[in-house]
């Protein structure tokens, strides 16, 4: 039976790491991560979860303990934010490479510095090329349900890829909502037989090596390091069509429907759309209901899946909008503008006509977007819909 | 949609507070969604946290800035921030206290004013001046939009660090039963 619980976002977390059975777990605490730990500490502590826990020095360490349980054939779990994720750089940076089939929360946090210890998407937007897939979660029960399938998609065969599953620092990390947990038997149902790692794994009776040394100029070292990128685009690649198959197949064994790649809201007629990530699509969907209300045809997309970019699915989803705007809970420094507005704007090249598109920057380091914020951004892309231009992004609390 | 905020310090639960709240609403069929207001965290700063609750689905995952209901958990915490901010015709407030209603001043769009001791109930029941259950006591009995058995329901799925299950029952019966409430002249805006 599924239980209902009310829990935070973390918690959510948690719960969706615990349901998925990870062998091995490995922490060090970061704001607003902590909690997330300490409530896996817990239910291992009280037997609600077998898995070996280490508790390390520090990311990097996490990252490379991990690394060894991965290779051993274990499935593994682990969250960070931010600085933490920073000082995890060096073995992040090995994992996609290694086809390792990690999940690993990131509880979004803005950057120092200046310092700040919150809610921000600075931190996965500055990972965004190293080759782990990012998917986006908007509630407390898709963070919940998103961890399983993240595993599913990892774990695939054609993927073999680390997962980080993206959730906002504050809003949801401790935002408390009503949450069903899926029932266990739902879950490894879902999941299967464990079958991690089954290319590369580490068995003392046919010993192998990891991590070859390529490249180089000469030899056979070039050609092998270009098999290994394309065989990790070639996994990406293939992750679309599994994340995919993986969010119908929950939606079938647990009758939650979540929109794998990006979810279209009133889009049908739309000739205005906001595009958004996380936790900020409630309000934004809220503000398009509003002025819907007014008359005006607005729409939105939300991304649930950021890496791999659904490139077609997006330049499809804003074929016939007269002008989009497109709102980041982050900076992209050398373009001037929010990351995500830069993918969107790489994804409208895919289409015939020039769709005009504008950024709007929001929610860094803990601000709050609100219906209001979303309302200045509607009028706003409603004007570059009427021909006004916009060459700067739009700082929604600027003026907070 | 129904827009809480609850005021305190830092160390007396009042984000705990509105997660034992939203936990009993859940309990009587609402949706519900607990943001706790964040800042520099330190015993005896002012800490606010927010509650929306409504009979649909919430989605706006927001801080809440003209608040109907407004519960102040601590009774100096008013003389550092501004508890009534943004709060519309028509508010009601519940404040600990140990002053009768009648002798409060409050501003004049205040439909209503629950007052309780949860003070003096905290140092009865735990020895420390820990209030937050004892103004959940406090909100259902001003507001009834919420029962005591639904509270104590939430209060069985909390994990208290600081005191038993026992004696948060008793702090929400206590509450409860300990709130004056008293109609004002200010009424909501149609």
């Amino acid at each position: 039976m599924s239980q209902t619980v009310v829990i935070d976002g973390n918690e959510a977390a948690a719960w969706g790491a615990a349901l998925s059975r990870p062998d091995m777990v490995a922490v060090y605490p970061i704001t607003p991560q902590s909690s997330l730990v300490e409530y896996l500490a817990k239910f291992i502590a009280d037997g609600r979860m077998d898995a070996d826990l280490m508790d390390v020095e520090g990311e990097h360490s996490v990252l490379s303990v991990l690394h060894g349980a991965c290779l051993a054939g274990a499935r593994t779990y682990s969250a960070t934010s931010a600085q933490g994720l920073a000082y995890m750089f060096e073995p992040y940076f090995r994992t996609p490479g290694l086809r390792l089939p990690m999940v690993v929360s990131l509880v979004n946090r803005d950057s120092v510095s200046p310092t700040c210890v919150w809610g921000g998407q600075q931190d996965a937007m500055t990972v965004k090329e190293v080759g782990w897939i990012h998917m986006f979660c908007e509630t407390q029960q898709e963070i919940c349900d998103t961890i399983p399938i993240a595993y599913k998609v990892a774990e695939h065969p054609e993927v073999m890829l680390p997962v980080n599953v993206n959730h906002d620092g504050n809003y949801l990390s401790y935002g408390v909502a009503k949450v069903d947990l899926p029932d266990q038997a739902v879950v490894d149902a879902f999941l299967g037989e464990k079958s991690i790692n089954w290319h590369a794994c580490l068995d003392p009776e046919r010993p192998m090596a990891v991590d070859p040394l390529t490249g180089g100029a000469t030899g056979a070292g070039p050609a092998t390091f270009v098999r290994y990128r394309k065989g990790l685009c070639g996994g990406m690649r293939a992750a679309l069509d599994v994340i995919v198959e993986a969010h119908a197949e929950w939606g079938r064994k647990t009758g939650r429907h979540w929109s794998p790649l990006i979810e279209e809201y009133r889009m049908e007629d739309a000739e205005v759309a906001l595009v958004t990530i996380g936790s900020m699509s409630g309000a934004a969907k809220d503000a398009v209901d509003e002025a819907r209300l007014d008359g005006r045809r607005l729409g939105l997309v939300k991304i649930k899946t950021f890496r791999p970019f659904p490139v077609m699915q997006m330049a499809r989803a804003l074929a016939k909008v007269r002008a989009v705007g497109v709102v980041d809970r982050a900076v992209n420094f050398g373009w001037n503008c929010g990351p995500v507005f830069q993918e969107v704007l790489a994804a409208l090249y895919h289409l015939p006509v020039r769709v005009p598109a504008m950024s709007f920057i929001g929610g860094l380091a803990g601000a709050d977007i609100t219906v209001e914020h979303f309302a200045q951004a509607i009028e706003r892309t409603l004007r570059l819909a009427a021909g006004e231009t916009a060459v700067e992004p739009v700082w929604l609390n600027e003026n907070d | 949609m129904h827009e809480l905020r609850i005021h305190g310090r830092g160390g007396q639960g009042a984000v705990l507070a509105s997660a034992i709240l939203a936990d009993a609403l859940v309990e009587e069929g609402r949706h519900v969604m607990a943001i706790p207001a964040f800042g520099f965290e330190r015993r005896g700063a002012p800490v606010v946290a927010f509650l929306r609750f409504d009979d649909k689905p919430i989605r706006r995952l927001t801080n809440i800035y003209k608040p109907g209901i407004v519960v102040v958990i601590d009774p100096t915490v008013g003389r550092s921030v501004d508890v009534f901010a943004g709060t519309p015709a028509g508010t009601t407030l519940i404040q600990a206290t140990s002053k009768k209603a009648e002798d409060l001043v409050l501003p004049g769009h205040l439909s209503g004013v629950a007052v309780c001791d949860a003070v003096h109930i905290a140092l009865d029941i735990f020895r420390r001046p820990i209030t937050n259950t004892i103004m959940l006591g406090a909100f259902a009995k001003a507001t009834g939009m919420v029962s005591v058995e639904s509270l104590i329901k939430a209060l069985e799925h909390t994990d208290f660090r600081d005191a038993g299950l026992r004696q948060n029952i008793e702090a929400v019966q206590r509450g409860f039963a300990e709130t004056t409430v008293r109609q004002l002249d200010g009424v909501a805006a149609a």
